[in-house]
């Protein structure tokens, strides 16, 4: 589904990613360890098609095709999604309408009749339920005066409802206490599918007790440094990350 | 659009460079007369509307009064001085030329009403295409006269009152803009074409939206428009000016004046969406719009309340006030101004505080695009005798690009130790992260810009009657094309 090949990029002449490769197929969990400033968010962004990076070489292809020239907008309407590490607020805009905008954004591009409100508000209260959201939630803004936890929540809902391929999570764990770390857990193991890709982008071991990889690999100075089962997130937990420095 | 200008613009310029054939004062039939400005102009228009001698001589001395006045440089905004001896002073009430299909209007006019979601046959009259006898503002207006008339309100065109409500008119006229206030106001006095007039007596409650738009074939207004709404004891009126749709205008020069006077316990509610030419990307063109816009708030408990979205015109030079001369009455302001291209906007409001416990709410949301300079100009002044005062004013700003410009200039004048005022401000960019997060979610970059536009200005919106929020919101979308990528 997602294929790397040793991809480098730099921000501002500061090279940030030195050739990373990484294979991503469908049904497949990857979690991406490392720490600040090893390169995780980058390639995150990489990913969704922010544009403020620029690719020095490499190459980046989803479903077969090198998506290099390809938009953001375009990127998610074919099935990347990105839960940002800081969700950012919109002021004056309504989390509702913002969300079946997003998703009839994606049924237009499918060429599917867009959703109504009366099904829509079925949908979204259902989905509420899963990230431990009330209903006061709907009316409010988007991300506007949302605590940490409540915007996490608010990017797994996105995802549960816009039903990507690909789902790359920029450290949605992060300030989380354990309660609505077993949430988004949760939420990420209803998303999981055979035919679905997550990679999981976490600094810490916590998150993947519940929601479990099948791959785990260790970022560090812009390169994949060691790559392994699940088993190698305990292992990391315990010598944290100065044995692998070269 | 551009184009539909150019065309009638060359026609009204044929029909000025005519001769004129039939002499000054005597000819009522002519519907234009030549260009320039004099006594005798003043008298001609008089004549032809058929006034009393009162208003005659009352836009005479406004005449005199403008003669002594000069063109006011100090808003922020930038044009060619204005040759008043270039405009005709009287061209209403002329008749649109008018079409056969809507085949014949300008492609593209009719693509912009398209994405307005306008209907077909208001399409029809809003391009001035000849509207068949099945469909209905007509009847539609017919209808809505009668139930206003049950009621006693009086809804009719300025000329219409004139004949028909003399002593009203002379009682409010000029008692809120007096005729020497500006410029603009005493241009004018002197030669305003047509307009509206309102009456709501005592107790009554108007019970619809009045809109200008149900007159639109009754009277073309024109360029000196002039409205007087006036709201007795205990009453209220929500009244809607103008209309989300770009309206044919051969005039380049506009200078309305509007007064609203609210009585004890009454209440004024007045909407504008002012969407004219604003001359094509390069600034070529364009409306020149200088409005002065005032009510009083003359006895105790009355409230006035401006909404205005202004998207259109090359140049904006507009600030809707209140005068909160009653007790406890109170005032509102709540403005969308938007440029984009080489348009100029100086606009925002003024809130003189006179009696006790009144109080003001100010909330101005600007937004400026491409090469655009967008200024909110608003004064507070607390008198002397106003006890316990309050305003709240809040002006926020937003960029998209880095080649406008966002200005704001608040006066605060506060005479009386007893008065509460608070100020918030805020200037912002449209940020990339925001487009990001958009795009992210597959919202194209020009919905994002005008989803975030739209929710920047949320708060104004809610303000305005509900058919209209819906078009506005539509506007925007229409008024930021091509701003971003």
């Amino acid at each position: 589904m997602l294929e790397i090949k040793n991809l480098c990029a730099a921000v501002e002449n500061k090279e940030i990613l030195k050739g990373i490769n990484l294979n991503v197929k469908q049904g497949e969990v990857h979690a991406i360890m490392g720490r600040n400033g090893s390169g995780k968010s980058t390639l995150a962004n990489l990913i969704a098609g922010k544009n403020n990076y620029s690719v020095t070489s490499g190459e980046v292809y989803y479903k077969e095709k090198n998506i290099a020239a390809i938009s953001p907008e375009d990127r998610a309407l074919n099935g990347i999604f990105l839960s940002f590490q800081y969700p950012v607020v919109i002021p004056g805009v309504n989390t509702t309408y913002f969300l079946k905008e997003a998703l009839n954004a994606k049924r237009r591009n499918r060429e599917e009749e867009e959703i109504n409100a009366a099904d829509f508000m079925r949908l979204i209260k259902e989905k509420l339920k899963e990230v431990d959201l009330d209903e006061t939630y709907l009316k409010r803004s988007v991300n506007d005066g949302f605590s940490g936890g409540e915007k996490k929540r608010n990017e797994i809902l996105q995802m549960l409802i816009l039903e990507p391929e690909l789902a790359v999570l920029d450290e949605t764990d992060s300030g989380l206490d354990i309660d609505a770390l077993k949430t988004i857990a949760h939420g990420i193991n209803q998303y999981r599918r055979e035919d679905r890709a997550i990679i999981l982008i976490t600094h810490y071991q916590r998150l993947l007790k519940y929601a479990v990889p099948d791959y785990v690999h260790v970022l560090m100075n812009g390169q994949i440094v060691k790559s392994g089962g699940k088993e190698l997130a305990l292992e990391l937990e315990e010598k944290g990350y100065s044995w692998l420095e070269k | 659009m551009k184009n539909t200008l150019k065309k009638e613009n060359s026609i009204i310029d044929e029909a000025i460079s005519q001769d004129y054939k039939y002499g000054f004062v005597t000819d009522i039939e002519q519907e234009t007369i030549p260009p320039g400005l004099s006594e005798d102009v003043i008298r001609v228009i008089s004549a032809k509307k058929g006034e009393p001698d009162w208003l005659r001589d009352w836009r005479l001395k406004s005449y005199k009064n403008w003669g002594k006045m000069k063109n006011p440089s100090w808003a922020h905004i930038t044009y060619p001085s204005i040759d008043y001896q270039s405009i005709s002073y009287y061209s209403a009430p002329k008749e649109k030329k008018e079409l056969k299909s809507l085949d014949e209007v300008d492609p593209e006019l009719l693509e912009t009403y398209n994405k307005l979601g306008i209907p077909l046959q208001e399409q029809k009259m809003l391009a001035g295409v000849a509207v068949d006898a099945v469909f209905d503002s007509v009847s539609v207006a017919t209808t809505f006269k009668e139930d206003l008339k049950k009621h006693g309100i009086i809804f009719c065109s300025f000329s219409e009152a004139v004949h028909n409500h003399p002593n009203l008119v002379k009682k409010y006229l000029g008692s809120v803009v007096p005729m020497t206030d500006n410029f603009f106001a005493a241009l004018n006095s002197a030669v305003f074409s047509d307009g509206s007039f309102v009456y709501i007596p005592k107790g009554v409650r108007c019970p619809m939206e009045l809109s200008t738009y149900f007159r639109i074939n009754a009277a073309n207004t024109g360029q000196f428009e002039r409205t007087l709404i006036v709201a007795d004891e205990g009453s209220y009126v929500s009244y809607l000016e103008g209309c989300t749709a770009p309206m044919r205008d051969e005039n380049q020069l506009h200078a309305a004046v509007v007064e609203l006077i609210a009585h004890k316990d009454a209440e004024i509610k007045y909407s504008t969406v002012q969407n004219w030419y604003p001359g094509d990307k390069d600034g070529k063109g364009g409306i020149y719009n200088f409005v002065t816009k005032r009510g009083t708030c003359l006895e105790d408990n009355s409230k006035i309340s401006w909404t205005q979205v202004e998207t259109g015109s090359a140049i904006t030079w507009k600030y809707p006030s209140v005068i909160l001369k009653g007790d406890n009455s109170k005032g509102e302001f709540y403005s969308v101004a938007l440029t984009n291209n080489h348009q100029q906007a100086d606009t925002g409001t003024k809130m003189i505080h006179l009696g006790s416990n009144t109080s003001s709410t100010i909330i101005s949301k600007g937004i400026s695009a491409g090469k655009s300079q967008n200024t909110y100009r608003g004064q507070v002044k607390i008198m002397k005798n106003a006890e316990n005062a309050r305003n709240y004013s809040q002006c926020d700003s937003i960029l998209i690009g880095s080649e406008c410009g966002a200005h704001t200039f608040p006066y605060i004048d506060v005479r009386n130790p007893t008065a509460k005022m608070e100020h918030e401000a805020s200037t912002s960019n449209i940020g990339e992260e925001q487009l990001f997060y958009c795009n992210q979610r597959g919202l194209s970059t020009e919905n994002a810009v005008s989803l975030i536009v739209n929710g920047f200005c949320k708060e104004v919106f809610k303000e305005l009657p509900m058919e209209f929020a819906v078009e506005a919101q539509k506007l925007m979308e229409v008024s930021l094309e091509g701003s971003v990528g």
